[in-house]
């Protein structure tokens, strides 16, 4: 299939109908609302169905009834928005119904700005509804690897009947870049015999629920869940890295933040830098065992956020002590620059840090 | 001999977990036989809310889903997209429709959602122990509002029928009561043209069923169904407030 | 006059004695004389043949526990 330039939100629509995905529920809100704009003009095209709700609240609880009846279903928003949907994705994890989520983030906390950021990360990983449960979350660097994460994603949201977020930032919705869809790779996807679609007279109800009153049916449903979780983190995990056996410094960035580490990279490669790069694309299940790859005489790890620092509690989980581990971000829609990166290596390299 | 009157199939063999005397076992009875008379059981899929009626999906004897509070008429709203040729129906109380997803509700009957909801309206919350729902009268007391309902301080109880009947999508609005055997039979009618409604495609459609609960309201089940009433009925008057013929 | 009966799932009452207020021919009584599974006194009916299965008390009870039959 021919490349074709789009805009990262509307990306996001096409690959999600690539994967046929034929229902979407949203509500308008910057920087993402080209998705369902795109949407509500392609769907009807494929039979599916586009509804603006009255709220994200709303959205994600018609999400929750869609997935429950057996659809292939997504929603998008952006930070403040998908606060909002925190409560109905906890009722979806613990209900284990496929979906997919998309968060192009900006700037917050509170209404924050409309410019990209990367503050939910402690959100979307650590959960911001409650209970213990998680969401497989992608971060995709570039357009083309967004779409193919999106494909894929509807298949891993439906081969362990969990919620799956694609998280973005206004950078990456709002940018223009070549892509293809292509088809993912085969998987196997269970039959939806669980969900609502009316007994026909010929089965017992189903029930689609996250309610178990007695302590000892929750705890047995919760450890069912960890199980799941195991599994996917065996399976799941996905990362990029760079010349990390024989680095100096490595640089942890992900999204368009790594894209940035990468041309700080390449310019202090051109000075005679060993700069290594981990940029992870699950950011759950994160790829801890990576940080153990590093060169031992390794002087320090550098993380890069859009945010006052998040992603960097993981690092320093993952390379238990063996490093320093610095961070340098921008919050509030401000974009890291190559020079600024550069610079921190360079004090790392020098020992000044 | 013949059976006149028997347990219907609409209904799950679970006994419910209501107090005694609390009409949500009546109304469930009026969904569950309604459903059969219809010949949509098998293609029904209902949406309980959080509340007394929590537990109602093991009560219907057709495909539930557990919806977060308030949020019923949405979960419902992307069933009956994904499922438009399914019967969708939510089961809420006041605490759910009227206080939390009066946005949900609202926004249903907007868009004129082509689902049915049965709204239970006892004027208070019930599984959490009595607090005042937005439909609790004034005077009436409740945990949260010790000394009675001021309208001073949280204003007059709101009239679900009369506010939906406003909205053109609403095609079936009606509130009944299910404290005496007529009051019931009237109300299993009303249900049962609510449900054709959205059977021939018309639109939203909802019953308001004035409810008791003996338990919070501190009386015996008698004593409830009179003072509904002598009290209820007075403020929620009972009628229909808007039919597919005049909602064109 | 139609003649009916009825029959109550006594372990399934829960004693709300809704039932008594609405049979026109008064004979739906409160069984004092023993408790059900759920530790209530049940619904029972004293005198059979004045039952005119009108399906009062099946209609009020929140408990489906009464099954009604008419002789036509």
């Amino acid at each position: 299939m021919a490349k074709v330039l789009m805009k990262g939100n509307e990306a996001i629509g096409a690959a999600a109908i690539q994967a046929g995905c034929k229902y979407f529920f949203g509500y308008p809100i910057t920087p993402q609302s080209e998705l369902p704009e795109y949407m509500a003009r392609e769907l009807p095209k494929v039979g599916g169905v586009f509804l603006q709700a009255e709220s994200e609240i709303a959205a994600i609880n018609m999400v929750y009834g869609a997935a429950g009846a057996g659809a292939r279903v997504m929603t998008s928003s952006s930070s403040p928005g998908i606060s909002l949907k925190q409560e109905g994705i906890s009722y979806i994890a613990g209900a284990e119904l496929p979906c997919l989520i998309v968060n192009i983030m900006r700037g917050g906390p509170g209404l924050g700005s409309i410019q990209p950021s990367q503050t939910d990360y402690f959100q979307a990983t650590r959960g911001g509804g409650n209970g213990d449960y998680r969401l497989v979350v992608y971060a995709p660097a570039n357009i083309q690897e967004m779409v193919d994460l999106i494909i894929e994603g509807f298949d891993v949201a439906d081969q362990y009947r969990n919620p799956v977020m694609i998280l973005g930032d206004g950078m990456i919705g709002q940018m223009m870049e070549p892509v293809e869809f292509k088809p993912p790779k085969r998987r196997e996807i269970p039959e939806k015999d669980w969900a609502t679609t009316g007994t026909g007279g010929k089965r017992k109800p189903n029930i689609i629920n996250s309610l178990y009153i007695a302590a000892e049916d929750l705890e047995a449903h919760n450890i069912k869940l960890q199980a799941k979780y195991k599994k996917i983190k065996e399976n799941e995990v996905r990362v990029e890295s760079y010349n990390i056996e024989d680095a100096d410094v490595v640089i942890s960035a992900y999204g368009t933040t790594a894209r940035i580490a990468k041309t700080a990279i390449a310019k202090l490669e051109s000075e005679g830098y060993k700069v290594g790069l981990i940029r992870p694309i699950t950011l759950w299940p994160y790829p801890y065992d990576e940080f153990k790859k590093i060169n031992p005489n390794c002087k320090g790890i550098l993380t890069v956020e859009m945010n006052t620092g998040q992603m960097v509690d993981d690092v320093k989980i993952a390379v238990e002590g063996k490093f320093p581990v610095h961070f340098y971000g921008r919050t509030g829609g401000m974009v890291p620059t190559p020079e600024a990166i550069i610079e921190n290596v360079k004090k790392i390299c020098g020992g000044e840090i | 001999m013949t059976i006149v009157f028997e347990r219907t199939k609409g209904l799950t063999d679970v006994e419910t977990h209501y107090c005694p005397g609390c009409t949500h076992g009546i109304i469930h009875r009026l969904v569950g036989e309604a459903m059969v008379e219809l010949g949509v059981l098998d293609k029904a899929i209902g949406v309980a809310p959080v509340g007394c009626s929590v537990f109602a999906y093991n009560y219907f004897n057709c495909d539930m889903h557990e919806a977060a509070h308030g949020r019923a008429p949405a979960v419902a709203t992307g069933i009956k997209r994904v499922h438009p040729e399914n019967f969708v129906f939510t089961y809420q109380g006041d605490g759910d429709l009227a206080s939390i997803g009066t946005a949900e509700i609202v926004h249903a009957a907007h868009r004129g959602e082509k689902i049915s909801t049965i709204f239970v309206n006892n004027a208070i919350y019930g599984m959490t122990g009595g607090q005042m729902a937005p439909t609790t009268l004034v005077g009436q007391k409740a945990t949260t509002a010790p000394g009675g309902r001021s309208e001073e301080h949280s204003g007059r109880p709101i009239k679900i029928s009369e506010m939906l009947a406003t909205i053109h999508g609403a095609k079936f609005v009606e509130r009944v009561a299910v404290n005496t055997p007529a009051n019931i039979r009237k109300a299993k009618k009303a249900i049962i043209e609510c449900f054709k409604v959205q059977l021939e495609g018309k639109g939203f459609g909802i019953v308001e069923v004035l409810s008791t609960c003996p338990t919070n309201w501190g009386m015996t089940a008698p004593e409830a169904m009179k003072w509904l009433e002598d009290n209820m009925i007075p403020y929620y008057p009972l009628g229909n407030f808007r039919r597919p013929e005049e909602a064109e | 006059m139609a003649k009916g009966k009825v029959t109550f799932k006594e372990d399934i009452c829960k004693g709300c004695e809704l039932c008594t207020t609405v049979c026109p021919v008064k004979i739906i009584v409160m069984d004092r004389s023993k408790i059900n599974a759920k530790g209530y006194h049940p619904a029972t009916v004293t005198d059979m043949d004045k039952c005119i299965g009108c399906a009062n008390c099946a209609t009020i009870c929140p408990d489906v526990v009464i099954t009604v039959e008419r002789f036509k």
